[in-house]
């Protein structure tokens, strides 16, 4: 990417938000349900039926609006977004327009200095999802499945304030941890809980207007976000430099081709003739009810990490990872809590073992078979010398296996690390009488060679010597 | 006993209560008279015979068991715009010449439950717009009164039916006066009430913030009788309120002595016919001379009603109406190419002209580079309108005038002119674009066609409404006279 030009990206992020039933009827919002069977004559748009408002959304997104630090409207206004496609039943979309409940925002990222960025939220509105049109398999006819006509979106957007497409990875992480925190959203994203559309632009650098820009459409996980916008941003640089122009228009993302495609350019674009739905009143909300809903938010993961660095004396990068989801986030602090002190340790261990043991099996924190007062007993085990962290890592995947205890297994398995110096000592000195040669060009000064007999205890000891008293051991005999 | 189809409701609830015919023989004698003299009137697009015998037993059943609901066997009809579940509901379009609601709509439910029997389904203007009744997919409603003329619309059918003594009563719709107007035009009393007062779930949309179910009648009692049940909270409906409902019988006595009633000066000028204008008066000294007192009231934004709802009925329409389009019920093109040809020749072919002429207003009205100029400067003059009202209201109780410019028009003659049509509705339309609860009684005859006298109330006024027609009703018998041949 040439240094001459600066990318500018706003993201419209559509989350997919928890509740039991749609947005505006009582139909179930499960995922996965046989076509059409949790659609109801509301979602199916029939002659006569009315929209009523589920409650539970605007109190979601009231809390959302609060965890970014946005004006919450004291009055919204759903309106309708008129234009046709068989998966739209009534015609038009339920959505907020003029009027969104979410107002001026903003949340915080580490840009690539590792410095804190502002990045403003425009706004997040609430509206109703669309069916699904499928295309394959049904001999030259299209199928539609309205289960998902009425889910209830909050549709959350970003200022063009994202200046590269980490950024916009960041920012999207961001909200995303936020959404779940909240417990708003499951952030699903295979099935499409949380998907986002990209707007990208690039101009010269020191230039003040925006470029044309294209709108990438429904990218549905991390990996494509970065990959369309990097395609994207340098497809557009391509054709600047060539002295061409950018044509603002729809574009999608091919993930197979690792491309971006035009969908359709802005002449063909919709007149959706918004106007205000005659069908719903607008939404009124007072001090009293912000009040009550500030009160049920949670500890923030930008709040929480903070509180990590100082409470744990962790490093901040491992507390910014441990506080991307609640649940990780309690799991660090129960088992750091079980532990006396060892915080760092107890952060590697959640970092690196078992995330990566839980990945390994697509487990979800909650599901991991070792539970956090298991982990932090294994982590005692090692600060109090009973076991080495290689001999842990050994404990770890039996009790990853459900083996038990980390105390159980240490004593079925004999794996407690010998401490006794006398017992260590017998051994050092069996291994130094068995390699005269190594001993003789150590004490001739090539001192590399410590490893070598570091590694014979170790076998001979299966590792259970301490690893500080056998180099000790065998320095203090070979120098002697 | 006065022949049965000649009782109000309330007479016939009378007799049901003490017995001298159950709702078997009642419905068995309606049936058999909209058999013979319903077909030349084309009101009804389904009777629903089978049904309703069965009703009227399970009627009869439920009172013998001690079970009867205040509307317990006593016969109605429904306009074909509310859904009613297993039963055709066309909303006189083509579009929904196959439709079988799979539901009840509210107010088909809360009279079932009263003990009410179903006899059909009136005919329309196709989906509620129009003003004779002639844009009906099922042919045009002829008035009782000069089959030559029309009866109004869009609840053509349902007042033809009553006039006709046909049913004692039937629901309707009002949107710009699709209930007072024919109601004036038949001799019927016809009662909108106040916007949120009806639940709309279940009643297929034309304009969402204008249409209010209501009722036709042959008696302000009647009404009272019938909203009483229909009105009330409904979850469904985001836009119903939850005011309590009065006991609008209870509220029917007590004279007229002290009602401040407001006239409205531009209501008697030029567009008025002179012998109209002449009944409407003398109802007006009627009820001066029972003690209330006419005071001119000012109405500034008047003339802009007309316009104004032309606007905002049609942006409305233009967006309810996208449902129909081929794909998951109603009308179906055959054999389309593609998409955009099964939406194209669904639409053209389902929808009547003007179906279509509002639609395409109302898409227009909302264009970008149009919606200021036209919907948003609507809605502000809608406010204005409101506004108007609220002031009138304060000096006095109700605002009385003609219901319509002229009495019953021949079919045929305003089909080529929409405007002329439009105008028809110029005195009922300001009820609909402020909310206000609504009515046409029957005060005169103009060579030999009815003429409506029309009662606007502040907002919740149904009962002062149904009080003053009530007490109107028994000083004249405008509302007693019947076309000769249905009598």
């Amino acid at each position: 990417m040439s240094r001459n030009w600066e990318v500018v990206i706003g993201l419209e992020i559509h989350t997919q938000l928890a509740t039991k039933s749609k947005i505006f009827s009582g139909a179930a919002t499960a995922y996965g349900a046989a076509p059409n069977t949790q659609a109801c004559l509301v979602d199916l748009g029939y002659p006569g039926t009315l929209p009523v408002l589920n409650e539970e959304v605007v109190r979601m997104a009231t809390k959302f609006g609060l965890a970014v630090n946005a004006e919450i409207a004291r009055r919204s206004v759903f309106a309708r977004k008129n234009y046709f496609y068989p998966d739209l039943p009534k015609g038009y979309q339920i959505s907020q327009y003029e009027l969104p409940i979410v107002g001026e925002g903003e949340l915080f990222i580490e840009d690539a200095d590792g410095k804190q960025k502002r990045i403003g939220i425009t706004r997040a509105h609430l509206e109703e999802d669309a069916g699904k049109s499928i295309h394959e398999g049904l001999d030259r006819h299209s199928g539609i499945d309205l289960n998902r006509a009425g889910t209830p979106l909050l549709e959350i957007v970003s200022e063009p304030d994202l200046r590269s497409a980490q950024e916009a990875v960041a920012y999207m992480r961001k909200i995303h941890s936020i959404v779940r925190y909240l417990e708003i959203s499951d952030g699903n994203m295979q099935e499409g809980s949380f998907r986002c559309d990209a707007n990208v632009s690039v101009r010269p650098r020191g230039q003040e207007k925006l470029g044309t820009r294209a709108e990438l459409k429904n990218l549905n996980s991390f990996r494509f976000v970065e990959k369309a916008i990097n395609y994207e941003v340098e497809r557009q640089i391509e054709i600047l430099e060539d002295g061409g122009e950018v044509v603002q228009e729809t574009r999608l993302y091919d993930s197979d081709k690792d491309e971006t495609r035009s969908m359709r350019s802005k002449e063909e674009a919709n007149d959706y003739r918004y106007f205000p739905d005659p069908d719903l009143l607008p939404v009124e909300i007072d001090e009293e009810y912000i009040a009550a809903v500030r009160a049920t938010l949670p500890e923030l993961p930008a709040a929480k990490q903070q509180r990590f660095i100082e409470q744990y004396s962790i490093k901040p990068e491992d507390a910014d990872i441990l506080t991307t989801s609640r649940a990780l986030a309690d799991y660090f602090e129960t088992a750091a809590g079980a532990t006396d002190g060892k915080a760092q340790v107890v952060a590697n261990w959640v970092i690196g073992e078992l995330t990566g043991a839980l990945n390994k099996e697509s487990l979800e924190i909650e599901q991991s078979p070792v539970s956090p007062e298991a982990l932090a007993q294994l982590v005692s085990r090692i600060s109090d010398d009973t076991i080495s962290g290689k001999i842990a890592k050994e404990v770890f995947e039996a009790m990853w296996r459900g083996e038990g205890s980390a105390d159980a297994i240490i004593e079925a398995k004999g794996l407690r690390q010998i401490t006794d110096n006398s017992a260590i000592e017998a051994i050092v000195d069996q291994v130094i009488a068995a390699n005269p040669g190594q001993a003789a060009e150590y004490r001739a000064g090539k001192d590399k060679l410590i490893g070598f007999f570091v590694g014979q205890v170790m076998k001979e000891t299966q590792g259970k010597a301490n690893p500080g008293a056998v180099n000790k051991l065998l320095k203090d005999k070979l120098s002697g | 006993m006065t022949a049965l189809h000649l009782q109000t409701l309330t007479e016939l609830k009378a007799g049901l209560e003490k017995g001298d015919f159950t709702s078997v023989e009642l419905t068995t004698a309606l049936l058999e008279r909209i058999g013979s003299l319903g077909p030349d009137l084309n009101a009804f697009i389904s009777v629903l015979g089978d049904n309703a015998l069965a009703q009227a037993a399970a009627a009869d059943a439920a009172r013998a068991a001690g079970n009867a609901g205040v509307l317990c066997g006593l016969p109605i009809v429904h306009k074909d715009i509310f859904c009613m579940r297993d039963v055709l509901t066309t909303c006189g379009s083509r579009m929904l010449e196959n439709f079988v609601a799979p539901y009840d709509a509210t107010v088909v439910e809360r009279l079932a439950e009263a003990g009410a029997v179903v006899l059909g389904k009136a005919n329309m203007d196709e989906f509620a717009m129009g003003s004779s009744n002639e844009t009906s997919y099922f042919g045009p409603v002829h008035n009782p009164w000069d089959h030559a003329r029309s009866p109004g619309g869009s609840s053509g059918g349902s007042a033809a039916a009553v006039a006709a003594r046909l049913s004692p009563a039937a629901t309707a719709t009002d949107t710009g006066g699709s209930i007072r107007q024919p109601a004036a035009l038949t001799n019927t009393v016809g009662f909108k009430p106040t916007y949120g007062r009806v639940s709309r779930y279940g009643m297929i949309a034309f304009a969402s913030s204008l249409d209010q179910a209501g009722i036709i009648t042959r008696s302000a009692e009647d009404a009272a009788l019938l909203l009483g049940v229909m009105s009330g909270f409904d979850e469904r409906d985001s836009t119903s309120v939850d005011v309590p409902v009065p006991d609008y019988l209870a509220g029917l006595g007590g004279s007229l002595n002290g009602l401040r009633v407001g006239i409205v000066r531009q209501h008697f000028d030029a567009g008025l016919d002179e012998q109209c204008a002449a009944a409407v008066k003398a109802a007006l000294a009627e009820l001066e001379a029972a003690g209330a007192t006419l005071t001119e009231v000012d109405l500034p934004n008047l003339d802009y009603c007309v316009p104004t709802y032309y606007v905002v009925a049609p942006a409305e329409c233009s967006s309810n109406l996208s449902r129909f389009d081929g794909v998951r019920f109603g009308y179906r093109a055959s054999e389309p190419k593609d998409l955009n040809d099964l939406y194209c020749r669904s639409r053209g072919e389902g929808f009547g002209a003007e179906v279509k002429r509002r639609i395409m207003t109302g898409t227009y009205v909302l264009s970008a580079g149009y919606y200021d100029a036209y919907y948003l400067k609507a809605q502000k003059v809608r406010q204005l309108i409101t506004d108007d009202f609220q002031r009138a209201f304060e000096s006095v109780d109700v605002i009385a005038g003609p219901t319509t410019p002229t009495p019953a028009f021949k079919l045929g003659d305003k089909t080529d002119d929409p405007i002329t049509m439009y105008l028809n509705d110029i005195y009922t339309i300001g009820a609909n674009l402020a909310g206000l609860p609504a009515m046409s009684t029957p005060c005169g005859m103009v060579d030999d066609l009815p003429v409506g006298l029309h009662l606007v109330g502040p907002h919740w006024a149904e009962g002062r409404l149904l009080q003053i027609a009530h007490q109107y009703q028994q000083l004249t018998d405008w509302h007693k006279q019947a076309p000769e041949a249905y009598t």
